[in-house]
Formats: structure tokens, sequence, C-alpha cells
């Protein structure tokens, strides 16, 4: 395959419809609109499904209504569309049905902006539906990277009958990179023991994520954490960059961790023992690996383009191993390198300590006035 | 090694394709790159940018605060990101657009009159590729016969017959450039 140049969320809808994507139901919001607009064009052309739905609970529901029959099914949106989804997300957990959701993230709360941001982590790997559910959560931080875990979420989500999310922000979406595309493969559909796709000779089947009987609706809930338990033994994927002798480790995902490795760069050509470490499955999280990156560095700084929601993560897993520092930046700005090189400078002068909280440290810092 | 561009203008001078044909252009040579436009409420009808960097290795952040080069075609750009360029960059300036004097006395800039030599090949619409030769001429990143090549096998069919004259605007830009360097 050749190297061809395209837009993250073109490069996305496309690799989706080479691996089998066979059903597409969206509605459109920015920075995610080339998702829809590439596959408004694109299913047709293969004699697949696309619809614009009338409003995202429209297409969250016609996604959970699609992946009953089987059939391999996406959905995309952007922070407040993905808001709106939460319900139908938790039905799809409810009901254990794979579907694969793309969420390109923009500045918020509220209606925010259209700006890249990654304010949807804790919402997105934590809940945000109701009930006990964790979805597979990707953060890919190139448009290669997205590619490559497009037909990565779509075998996860129907390993394991699991929601499986590719979190990006919109700067991923809108950028152009070289990217090697899969190739064009044709529709497999499984043929699943509990798909409703026509009962004609068989018995019907039930699919729902309603449990009156609440002792069924517990073993439910303990089927779905035992097949977690599977994903968080199996899934854990994550990148390290000049990690050998650090002193200093940056976590960052997505975004901000591709900036950080400019930090790194830099911090590295002026002598500084410091390295990347980018988690690439958030949810599972690498706690394991970080807890042993935690070991054998001095300072952890975690950076985000959120107030510390991936940091709370790297906490759990950190304990008392080693001190934290934090940078995030907020509402979609993204930060420059030499922010980030400012924070590694500032802790390979000064280790920070074990006592007190990065996010209140964080918080200070950036709302006194620079001198 | 790893070069970045600003491409700043107004939206319709084509700074969005600037950024792409360097960045088809670079891709062709085997190299690493990034397209980052400027997709906020700015480009409904305000100006337009692009950020596009070049690298042998993997790309960390696709935006860069102080880029080594940039291309300015507007008064607007110019005063935006004049005082941005790395001291020792670049800066190639749409002189046809602008009405001021540049005043970094520690970067090589060039005040190119894009649209006037866009006319004189016969289509105002050049402006962009007469400032992309200009770059080229100061910059060792890419050579005209580079990019000529990228709009060659990139360029749409229906585009082709388009390429003789962005060719001689390549030609004529980076010829300007030159000429300006020697001074």
């Amino acid at each position: 395959m050749t190297r061809e140049l395209w837009k993250g969320n073109e490069a996305i809808a496309e690799a989706a419809v080479r691996v089998g994507l066979e059903g597409y139901f969206g509605y459109p919001i920015t920075p995610q609109n080339e998702i829809l607009e590439w596959l408004s064009q694109r299913m047709p052309e293969v004699g697949r499904a696309f619809v614009q739905a009338e409003s995202e609970l429209g297409a969250i529901n016609m996604v959970y209504g699609a992946a009953c029959t089987g059939a391999r099914v996406m959905t995309s949106s952007s922070s407040p569309g993905i808001s709106l989804m939460q319900e139908g997300i938790s039905y799809i957990a409810g009901t254990e049905l794979p579907v694969v959701l793309i969420d390109v993230m923009r500045g918020g709360p509220g209606l925010g902006n259209i700006a890249p941001s990654q304010g949807d982590y804790s919402q997105i790997c934590h809940g945000g539906g109701h009930g006990d559910y964790h979805p597979i959560v990707l953060a890919p931080a190139s448009i290669q990277e997205a590619v490559d875990l497009v037909p990565l979420a779509f075998d996860l989500a129907e390993k394991y009958l699991n929601i499986a999310v590719i979190l990006i922000d919109g700067s991923i979406g809108q950028m152009m990179e070289p990217v090697e595309l899969p190739e064009m493969r044709p529709v497999v559909r499984k043929d699943y023991p509990w798909a409703t796709n026509g009962a004609i000779g068989r018995k019907r089947r039930v699919l729902s994520s309603i449990y009156l009987e609440v002792s069924i609706e517990e073993e439910v809930n303990l089927r779905l954490l035992k097949r977690w338990e599977e994903i968080q033994k199996n899934e854990i994927r994550f990148k390290e960059y000049y990690l050998d002798d650090a002193e200093i480790a940056v976590i960052g995902f997505g975004t901000s961790g591709r900036v950080a490795l400019s930090a790194v760069r830099a911090a590295r050509s002026q002598g500084i023992k410091v390295g990347l470490f980018r988690p690439i499955s958030v949810s599972p999280f690498p706690a394991r690996q970080v807890a042993e990156l935690a070991g054998r560095v001095k300072s952890i700084l975690v950076v985000e383009m959120n107030a510390g929601q991936m940091l709370k993560d790297v906490q759990l897993a950190v304990g008392d191993r080693a001190p934290l520092e934090f940078y995030g930046r907020l509402g979609g700005v993204v930060p420059f390198p030499n922010e980030i090189l400012g924070e590694i400078q500032r802790i390979a002068k000064q280790p920070p300590s074990l006592d007190g909280n990065p996010t209140q440290r964080w918080l200070a810092r950036m709302t006194t006035p620079k001198k | 090694m790893q070069t970045e561009i600003i491409i700043a203008g107004f939206g319709g001078q084509g700074v969005m394709f600037i950024g792409q044909v360097l960045a088809y252009a670079a891709m062709d040579k085997g190299k690493q790159v990034t397209w980052m436009p400027s997709y906020g409420p700015e480009m409904r009808g305000g100006t337009a940018n692009c950020i596009v960097v070049i690298a042998d290795e993997e790309i960390g952040s696709p935006l860069v605060e102080n880029p080594p080069a940039s291309i300015v075609m507007n008064l607007p750009s110019l005063d935006k990101y004049e005082p941005l360029i790395k001291p020792g960059g670049v800066l190639i300036v749409n002189a046809s657009m602008v009405d001021r004097a540049a005043q970094r006395d520690d970067i090589t800039t060039i005040l190119i009159p894009a649209n006037d030599i866009a006319e004189e090949i016969g289509d105002k619409r050049l402006a962009n590729m007469v400032a992309t030769g200009a770059l080229l001429g100061c910059l060792d990143i890419m050579t005209v016969k580079d990019l000529e090549a990228a709009l060659e096998a990139h360029m749409p069919g229906r585009h082709k017959h388009l390429l003789p004259k962005n060719f001689e605007a390549l030609r004529k830009g980076t010829e300007f450039a030159k000429q300006a360097i020697k001074k």
C-alpha cells in the first residue's frame, strides 16, 4: 500500500468502510462532520446503510437496533452530541451489543466551542450513562494510529460484546497526515447466537436491557464485570518513548501525548533525562505499567487538555511510588511544546514532593498572574 | 530534522492549498508530515491559516508557536505572524496586499508582489503558487521540481490543464526570492 494524505475524520470513516461497516447512523456536529459527509457518499456507493438521524438520540438508538441484527455498526459525534447519546450507550451496554463509537472531542462544558479538547475522558471512560458498565476506549495520537485502531475497535467490540470508543479531539479529526489505509475487505456477517435477524424456522430471540427480576439483573452485571476483567487482562495498549534511562516520565494520551513528545525531545536535547508514556487504551487503563514506571522514575508529569481527568487514573495507579505534577489546558486550548518543556525544566530543577495535591498546585500556577 | 511553516491569509487566497501541496510533496519524498488547518469560526469569512510540519521522524506537536518559516498573504496575517517567526527564519510577504514595510531585521523577509506576478502570468488566483515558489527559493527543504511533481501526481484530472501556469508561478516566485536574497 502507498501512503496517501488524508484528513483524520475522513480516514477513520473510510477505514470503517473498508473493514466492513454495514450501517452508520449519525447526526452532524463540528468537528466530526467529515465522518458523516464521507459516509453519506461512500456507504450508498458500496450498497450499505447511511442514515442521518433526526437527532443524536435517534442516531444512537438506530445504532442500538441495527447492532441487534449482528451487523457491523457505528456512530460518531462530538462532546455535546455524545452527552445526548448517553442513555442509548447505557442501553447498548446493558444489552451486551458490539457497537463502535467515535468521539471527536471539543471544548466544553456546555455548547463550548469547536476547538480540540480532551474534556470527555471521564464521561467516556468512567460512565456517562447509568449503571455498571465499562466501554473499551482507544485514544490514538495520529491519523495512522486512528486508522489502525478502527478494525481493532470493531474486533474488540465483537469479541467482548462491548462498546468500543475511539476517542480523539478536533485536531486529529481536522488535520491531514500520510496514512496507509486497510485493504477493502468483503462484509462478513457473523452468525451470532443472539442476533435478531429473522426468526423464520427457528425460535424467537429477544434482546433487551430490561431485567425486572433483580437476581437476573445482578447476574448480567456480574457477567459484564467478568468480561471487563478479561478485557483488562488482554487489551492494554500503550507506547513508550525515551523511557529507558528516564528520571522524569511524562504521561499524556492522544494529542496532548504527541505535543508532550515534542517537549520531551526538546528537554532531552538539553540533557534532561525525560521520557514519555502514552496510553493508547485509556479504558482499560494501563495501571500496572504506570505503577511499574512510577517505581523507576523520580517524578511524573501528567499532561492533558482537561482539568486532570486521566490524572485520577494515574494517581490510583501510582499511589505514593512517585510524586506527581499536572499540566492541563482547558476549554479548547492545545498546549504548545514550550509550555510542557517549561514544566519539565521546573521539575528537573526542583523535583515535586509527595505531599499536597498536584491539581491544586497546577490551578494555583494557572491562576497566578505571570510577572 | 524538522521544519514548520505557517501559511496565512484571507479565505479564498489558497492558503490551505499551499499547505496541502507542501504536505503532498513532503509525503512523496518519504518525509513525515502534518497539515493542521484553522477550522474554527475564524475561517468562515475571516483569515485562514494552516501549519505544515515536515520531519524525518514521528512528528510530535502539529502546532507550533514560533515557526522558522511563514507565508503571509495579507496584512492581518503579517501583523499576527511577523513577531512570531523564529530568529533567523524566513517570512514571505505578499506585497500586493500589504502596505507596510517589514519590521524584523533578524529574519529574512521577502516582499513579493504575488498578485501582480500572478496577473502577469494570466490568472491572479496563482498568487498562492508565486508565494510558495518564493518560500522554496529561501528554504532547502524541497525544490520547485518536488512541488511540480506533487501537483502533477495529486491534482485531479480535471485541473491538469492548469499545471503549466502553476509551474510558471512557482518558478517566477523562486526566481524573485533568489534575486531578492542576492541584493
